[in-house]
């Protein structure tokens, strides 16, 4: 048996590029992770045993927040003028997309520094320290993940191997970016509004 | 082991027909299961002997009669099926007239189960209710039930001791209702407390309090055991719930509550059982032993059984039971003490005073 | 090789089979990088094979254990190994592995693409599946480390806490069973992922949606639930591992954690995977069953809106696992409502099923026999499904033995019979040689008589009172003599599997040779050649229906006119 009957006539068939339905579906697989996490940040706030409470150890980190957020901005206008083939001004915006990601990084570290040295709060202490290490750890490792996908793209970029047919790819880590962001902002809520 | 009487004829007042058949089949099953002497098993969920137990099983039916029907309608258009639509040697090489489907029919087979699920969900419901929410009469008993690796600790609140292992409730009928409230905890892993012919499962849960209930009305031994997976001895921790008539249960509950016998006769094996780590796990009520991990034994001799149920309670099962708490329960938490043979037998002449 | 230089004894004879060796690692290693999805089908299948001969060993050797009262051929320790390594290996390493396969090997061809979306994730999550298998096992050999003789984990399948916690776990046991399902997770995502992409972009021209096999539809349901299912899945199992290694408090009980909110989190994935095991395989009922009664599939756009109403209601029904853990009674209610739920859409199927046989002339090949005792067993599961949906039975039925014989039926009756109706249909597609037909009747009735002695019969010590995983029993609580039944009833699937491995065996040397559409079907697959080639099709197929051979075989009367 040959191929099937190609007597019809060619019409237009499209259908979503797979690369942006792949990455939705990773997103999709990601949030359901983080949900359970969130939940269980949400479901033992208050019931540790014993102290320190988030509210005497944490400190709201408004600036490294900042940063994040911005950092979904620059990623943005990177790949605009990536799609312009405005190649500098692309690697422009996502080497600070990367310096962004990487104070937001290197800012939880020291206040993870802060908590466990100087305040002596740890994973182990009570269940405020196991969900919080885990969620916030959770994400600083997604941070990380992300990091390490800007750092081999801005080095190709300076290598001139970043062009415009690239854009499309280029995009789709921009979503993945953009999910770790969004992730901050309900890790913030939870962590530093309604859990402290 | 067995607790005769009140089995099918305990089930509700109205019986249709098919009821009946269906208690034959199950009296004819049952039968079968015996062993050789035709007596039901002891431990059926269709024998219940307690209000809780009495509306899961009247739901239960319920459910049944409706599976029953839907079963026979759909194997009965499976097998006309199969039957009538058969290739026969007869049939030529067509194909049969293509169908592809009909909103219509489609409809019809939506709407009846929707209809099936709303009576279904409606009845369950109320019996959750009844059930669950049961308010708590104020003459009614409490025990509160602490599940360990691997048996039971039963503590009287209202008369102030401890016992292990056998349950003991008073009878509740109409005219003189009497239930008791079983306030459910766990000191390691989950368990769960499973009597079927009193009531359901309800789990008991470390840093967590759950709560069931029963009633009895016919005096006698009633079985079960853990049904939540909780360790290497999960198979072996049984559980007998005594109910017995309310001046019985009252008698026992003045003998609990007195401290141990002092019989000055087994002195030595009371100083053995005293300065070995006996005492780090067991209580022995007016003794220096408090112990908290392991059976309340100060009225060790009342009880029928040992190791939560698995064999009778003797002179020669105690002993070795406390020489190789192994060779009876592998995996039990109970440490072989390696004593010498003198100091088991003065061990196990102590404790067979604790009466 | 050896040259003449080499004039050693034995040389001669060691030659052709150093040869034969290196061709047999070219093989090997021609597998081990492939990328191909009908490869990497394959490997999925038999690898879930082997896992299935491992996993039924453990459950024959339980099976010996219960067959009489107060049987000592197992430890209690080794019992409890051997249950949740049934469990464990049954659901991940043999079930999901084998779905995978099929739905590897055959979404491709069905939706007339030449391969996965994401021919490299597929092979990753392969890989990981087949890592995640040895890590379990690896715990015989390495689990409890110092003590010398390995353990594997004895925690259950579903690993309820504080069990699995270190004051109650001790050794290393317990961390293979987590770190397997983890990568083993990891694996399926990846999978899940690839699916999607395929289905939704990988179809060839003409095949809108609505034209899709329901195979193809029925995968990327299962797809989206695995997504949905393994991600709490693997949240639970990193909480679990940083409780174990990290000394966190998420199950401590002593530290005010929760046990039941690892159950929740458990049945959160547990249940939906049910589902991403059946509904698989309701794909191959609802390919095999318009075949063989030469119908098209009743009611196609109901078969869709019903599976995607399972999978969405599939995903709040978790908790009619935890009727007994001392919900208040409107939760309870919620669970019962939702669970009763499911029993809808999967009505509306056994009835379409049941329509598109209504009428068609049956032809009763292997492949419909294991499609009608499914769809037999599967009402029956679903019955006593909804016994266990009523909460207040279910307080005396779960975790009993009329809960094991409740989702054996489900998986054994339903998706495992589905499977072998399936190993019938495609196995001609997948070696080009057929399945011999004598031998198959010979697996289906012995499988059939095994599976029903073993699982109607175990129904009754559930209802008579006897808990799961319990490695002994007292005589005289009415147990013995069901418990022997089912344990004959093991013996007789064993001879019924061992017919269906040498049927494979003998058929994929000395088959009948099968053609490329030996059951005169209408799906795309049947028009490559059988094996297909490594592209799958020489020209990218058009179609304009769901049943493309069929408009091809009746050009006169194509259903292009009718959808």
């Amino acid at each position: 048996m040959g191929t099937i009957s190609a007597t019809i006539p060619e019409t237009p068939w499209t259908l979503p590029s797979k690369g942006r339905v792949g990455i939705f579906s990773l997103i999709a697989a990601e949030s359901a992770i983080f949900s359970i996490f969130v939940v269980a940040y949400i479901y033992y706030i208050g019931k540790s045993l014993t102290g320190p409470t988030p509210r005497q150890v944490l400190e709201v980190p408004i600036f490294d927040t900042i940063c994040l957020l911005s950092s979904s901005i620059t990623i943005h206008l990177a790949l605009s003028a990536l799609h312009k083939a405005k190649t500098g001004v692309f690697r422009a915006y996502w080497f600070a997309t990367l310096a962004l990601g990487a104070i937001f990084l290197v800012g939880t570290g020291q206040d993870w520094y802060r908590l466990i040295y100087k305040e002596g709060f740890t994973i182990h202490t009570n269940l405020a320290g196991t969900t919080y290490y885990s969620l916030v750890g959770l994400h600083a490792s997604h941070v990380t993940i992300g990091l390490i996908g800007l750092t081999i793209v801005m080095l190709l970029a300076l290598a001139g191997k970043v062009k415009q047919e690239h854009a499309e790819r280029c995009e789709l880590f921009s979503y993945y970016w953009h999910f770790v962001d969004a992730v901050w902002v309900v890790v913030f809520t939870v962590v530093y509004i309604i859990g402290r | 082991m067995q607790s005769r009487g009140q089995k099918l004829e305990s089930s509700p007042k109205r019986q249709p027909a098919w009821q009946v058949a269906a208690a034959l089949l199950y009296a004819a099953a049952t039968a079968l299961a015996g062993p050789g002497n035709g007596s039901a098993s002891p431990t059926s969920v269709f024998a219940p002997g307690s209000t809780p137990a009495h509306s899961i099983y009247d739901i239960s039916i319920f459910v049944l009669e409706i599976s029953a029907a839907i079963f026979v309608v759909v194997a009965g258009l499976l097998a006309y099926a199969v039957v009538k639509f058969r290739q026969r040697r007869s049939d030529d090489e067509t194909e049969p007239s293509q169908v592809y489907g009909s909103n219509q029919i489609e409809m019809a087979w939506t709407v009846i189960p929707v209809l099936i699920v709303v009576v279904l969900f409606l009845s369950t419901a109320q019996v959750i209710h009844r059930v669950e929410d049961a308010r708590r009469p104020p003459g009614a008993i409490d025990v509160t039930v602490v599940g360990h690796q691997f048996w039971w600790e039963y503590r009287y609140p209202q008369f102030g001791f401890t016992s292990a292992n056998e349950l003991h409730v008073p009878v509740s009928n109409a005219s003189d209702a009497m239930p008791t409230f079983l306030t459910l905890l766990s000191a390691d892993t989950d368990h769960s407390f499973w009597v079927p012919r009193l009531a359901g499962k309800t789990d008991l849960i470390p840093n967590r309090t759950n709560k069931t209930w029963v009633n009895p009305e016919q005096p006698g031994l009633y079985l079960g055991q853990c049904s939540q997976y909780c360790g290497t001895q999960h198979a072996l921790m049984l559980l007998r719930v005594y109910v017995q008539p309310r001046e019985e249960f009252d008698r026992w509950v003045r003998e609990q509550q007195q401290p141990a016998t002092l019989d000055p006769s087994v002195a030595e094996g009371r100083r053995v059982f005293e300065t070995t780590a006996c005492i780090n796990c067991h209580t022995v009520r007016g003794t220096v032993a408090d112990g908290r991990f392991g059976p309340d034994l100060t009225h060790l001799m009342s009880r029928e059984t040992l190791a939560s149920g698995i064999i009778s309670n003797n002179a020669a099962n105690l002993r070795l039971w406390i020489h190789d708490p192994d060779a009876i329960k592998p995996g039990s938490l109970m440490p072989a003490m390696n004593l010498s043979d003198p100091e088991l037998d003065q061990v196990t002449a102590y404790l067979l005073t604790l009466h | 090789m050896a040259s003449d230089s080499l004039p050693l004894p034995g040389s001669i004879a060691l030659t052709p089979s150093q040869e034969g060796s290196k061709a047999w690692l070219e093989t090997v290693h021609e597998w081990v990088i492939t990328v191909d999805h009908k490869r990497l089908g394959l490997m999925y299948i038999g690898y879930a094979l082997l896992f299935l001969v491992i996993g039924g060993t453990e459950a024959t050797l339980m099976r010996i254990q219960l067959a009489h009262p107060q049987a000592t051929f197992l430890s209690p320790q080794v019992f409890n190994r051997m249950f949740t390594m049934h469990g464990t290996t049954m659901i991940f390493f043999v079930a999901m592995p084998i779905v995978f396969g099929f739905g590897n090997y055959l979404v491709p061809l069905m939706i007339g693409a030449r391969d996965m979306a994401f021919p490299r994730l597929n092979a990753f999550s392969f890989w990981m599946t087949v890592f995640g298998g040895l890590l379990l096992y690896f715990s015989f050999v390495g689990g409890d480390g110092l003590y010398g003789a390995g353990s594997a984990p004895d925690v259950g399948w579903f690993a309820y806490a504080p069990l699995t916690a270190t004051a109650f776990s001790r050794g290393h046991s317990t961390d293979y069973w987590a770190l397997a399902l983890l990568v083993s997770g990891i694996g399926s995502i990846g999978a899940g992922v690839n699916f999607i992409a395929t289905i939704l972009s990988m179809r060839c021209q003409g095949m809108a949606l609505g034209k899709m096999p329901l195979l193809a539809w029925m995968n990327l349901v299962m797809a989206f639930l695995v997504l949905f299912a393994l991600g709490p899945l693997t949240a639970a199992q990193i909480m679990l591992m940083i409780d174990r290694y990290l000394g966190g408090h998420f199950f401590d009980t002593q530290a005010g954690g929760s046990a039941v909110i690892w159950m929740h989190f458990f049945w959160i994935f547990g249940h939906p995977e049910v589902y991403v095991l059946v509904i698989p395989a309701f794909a191959f009922v609802s390919e095999i069953i318009p075949v063989f009664s030469r119908k098209a599939m009743f009611g196609y756009p109901a078969m869709v809106a019903a599976t995607v109403g399972i999978a969405f209601v599939s995903l709040s029904v978790w908790a009619h696992h935890m009727f007994t853990v001392g919900m208040p009674s409107y939760g309870n209610a919620f669970f019962v409502l939702t669970t009763m739920v499911v029993g809808i859409p999967t009505g509306i199927k056994i009835f379409n099923w049941l329509g598109t046989m209504w009428g068609g002339k049956i032809r009763f090949a292997v492949p419909m026999m294991f499609c009608i005792a499914f769809l037999f067993q599967f009402l029956i599961a679903g019955l006593t499904g909804i016994m266990l949906a009523t909460a207040p039975f279910d307080w005396q039925l779960s975790a009993s033995y009329f809960v094991v014989a409740h989702f054996h039926y489900v998986i054994v009756g339903g998706i495992l019979f589905a499977l072998f109706g399936a190993f019938y249909y495609w196995f001609p597609k997948m070696t080009g040689r057929m399945l011999d037909e004598t031998l198959g009747k010979w697996h289906f009735w012995l499988f059939l008589i095994g599976f029903h002695l073993t699982f109607d019969f175990m129904h009754v010590p559930g209802l008579l009172g006897m808990p799961r995983r319990i490695y002994t029993y007292e005589p005289g609580r009415g147990w013995d003599i069901w418990n022997l039944i089912c344990t004959i009833g093991v013996f007789f699937q064993i001879a019924g599997v061992l017919v269906f491995v040498f049927n494979m065996i003998r058929s994929y040397y000395r088959g009948t040779p099968a053609g490329s559409d030996p059951w005169d079907a209408w799906t795309l697959e049947w028009s490559t050649s059988s094996p297909p080639p490594a592209y799958n099709f020489a020209k990218v197929p058009v179609v304009r229906s769901r049943r493309p051979l069929w408009d091809l075989k009746h050009p006169e009367d194509p259903d292009w006119k009718y959808e």
